[in-house]
């Protein structure tokens, strides 16, 4: 943990010094709201340009990146959340418009070689897991971001509880790993070409975002709002 | 790992004869044979198989008789046995079943042990019957009355077919299954 924190980024680092060690944040600044062209300016200073709270960046970027590290309830709270919400809501515009889209083209291609009822089976497979994402983060979308939304505002909102918070998210990663099971492992060879090694980085991609994605919420957006929560039942 | 076999059997010409069978068979430890039911409980915590080959008539309780260890119990049936008291069991051995069918029979009971230390992660015959069921949209307790075998057991090698592929959903099996020819598409429903 102490090892952790000593390596968590702060506002001082070069913007580019954290994306050239870690690649993977690159597909996070779009969707906080910060373009590139950065230059060599600071954290804090590319932050203070985009509009973006630089402690929230600094503390989606350091759960997104360091899978150990747990942001205390105290450096959440004295963080400005407002970003949180929209976030969130692009995150799931991105996998939904661009990621899921993408994927299933290529799944489509792999679809027609197999061809027949083989072909069919194989893409509803994607079609469900696709379907099991969109409900969950609809659920999110019209459930409890409203709250968190409500709460924030501080409003005395009743009509959801955290504690209600499904927890779904372990079947989704699930079905994703079947999925790679399937493509990398059991796609004949007579079927084998780009579309299939395409698909694969493309899942393994989109499974580790998502799985930050799961840790951004559980330790962040769930504690943030069970306090809020706790706060105004006090009131 | 060997696995151990205890056998429970009043019968020795019987004792002797599987003893024969699994002679130089390296999968197996034949413990010393139980001859008296009653200390049969005992035995089994002693003992610790893997594998509790009984003679059907000598138990009422199987699932008392399973308690809480992690042992298959395969029903050893010379004479008649009601279908619903076999059901119990996780395989059944027939007294006249082939030596290769006994040992088989055996070998793909043990309970959670799948043998993918020496790289083997090939579906058993028995793992290859339930995936196929389990694509066709059958229950656990379905497979089971089909196969012939206990829930605990179809429950085990549902375990063991996921550990093999990597693949836990239904759907995602049935993809499985589909790829690798097991099932014919018209006996998809």
């Amino acid at each position: 943990m102490k090892d952790t924190k000593s390596r968590l980024f702060s506002s001082e680092s070069r913007l580019s010094d954290l994306i050239t060690a870690h690649p993977a944040l690159l597909s996070m600044l779009t969707r906080l709201g910060i373009s590139l062209g950065f230059g060599d300016r600071s954290i804090a200073d590319v932050c203070k340009e985009s509009g973006v709270d630089t402690d929230f960046f600094l503390l989606i970027c350091n759960v997104y990146t360091f899978n150990n590290y747990v942001p205390s309830t105290a450096a959440i709270l004295g963080t400005d959340m407002e970003g949180l919400v929209p976030y969130l809501e692009k995150s799931h515009k991105y996998y939904v418009d661009k990621r899921l889209p993408h994927i299933e083209r290529h799944l489509d291609a792999i679809a027609q070689k197999l061809g027949g009822r083989i072909g069919k089976v194989f893409i509803s497979f994607f079609k469900e897991y696709k379907q099991d994402v969109e409900e969950h983060f609809t659920h999110e979308e019209s459930k409890v971001f409203p709250h968190i939304r409500a709460l924030m505002a501080g409003e005395r909102d009743t009509t959801y509880k955290m504690a209600d918070f499904l927890h779904s998210h372990s079947d989704i990663e699930g079905k994703l790993d079947d999925l790679l099971n399937i493509v990398f492992k059991y796609i004949p060879p007579q079927v084998d070409d780009d579309n299939v090694l395409d698909v694969v980085y493309d899942i393994l991609r989109l499974s580790e975002d998502l799985k930050k994605h799961t840790f951004i919420e559980e330790k962040i957006m769930v504690p943030l709002v069970k306090h809020l929560e706790n706060a105004i039942l006090k009131k | 790992m060997k696995q151990r076999l205890l056998i429970v059997e009043p019968a020795e010409v019987i004792i002797e004869g599987l003893k024969a069978i699994l002679e130089g068979q390296i999968r197996f430890k034949v413990l010393e044979p139980e001859l008296d039911v009653a200390r049969l409980e005992e035995r089994i915590v002693a003992a610790r198989p893997d594998i509790l080959l009984i003679n059907p008539t000598l138990v009422d309780d199987v699932a008392r008789l399973r308690g809480d260890h992690s042992m298959a119990v395969v029903a050893l049936v010379y004479q008649y046995v009601e279908r619903d008291v076999l059901k119990n069991y996780d395989a059944v051995v027939e007294i006249r079943d082939s030596r290769a069918t006994i040992i088989e029979t055996l070998a793909q009971t043990s309970p959670g042990e799948t043998d993918t230390s020496k790289g083997n992660y090939e579906l058993t015959k028995r793992e290859t019957a339930v995936l196929v069921q389990l694509a066709q949209g059958k229950t656990n307790k379905e497979i089971a009355d089909a196969l012939n075998v206990s829930v605990h057991t179809v429950i085990s090698h549902r375990k063991n077919i996921t550990h093999k592929t990597g693949i836990k959903s239904v759907a995602g099996l049935t993809v499985y299954a589909m790829l690798n020819n097991l099932i014919d598409e018209s006996a998809l429903l």
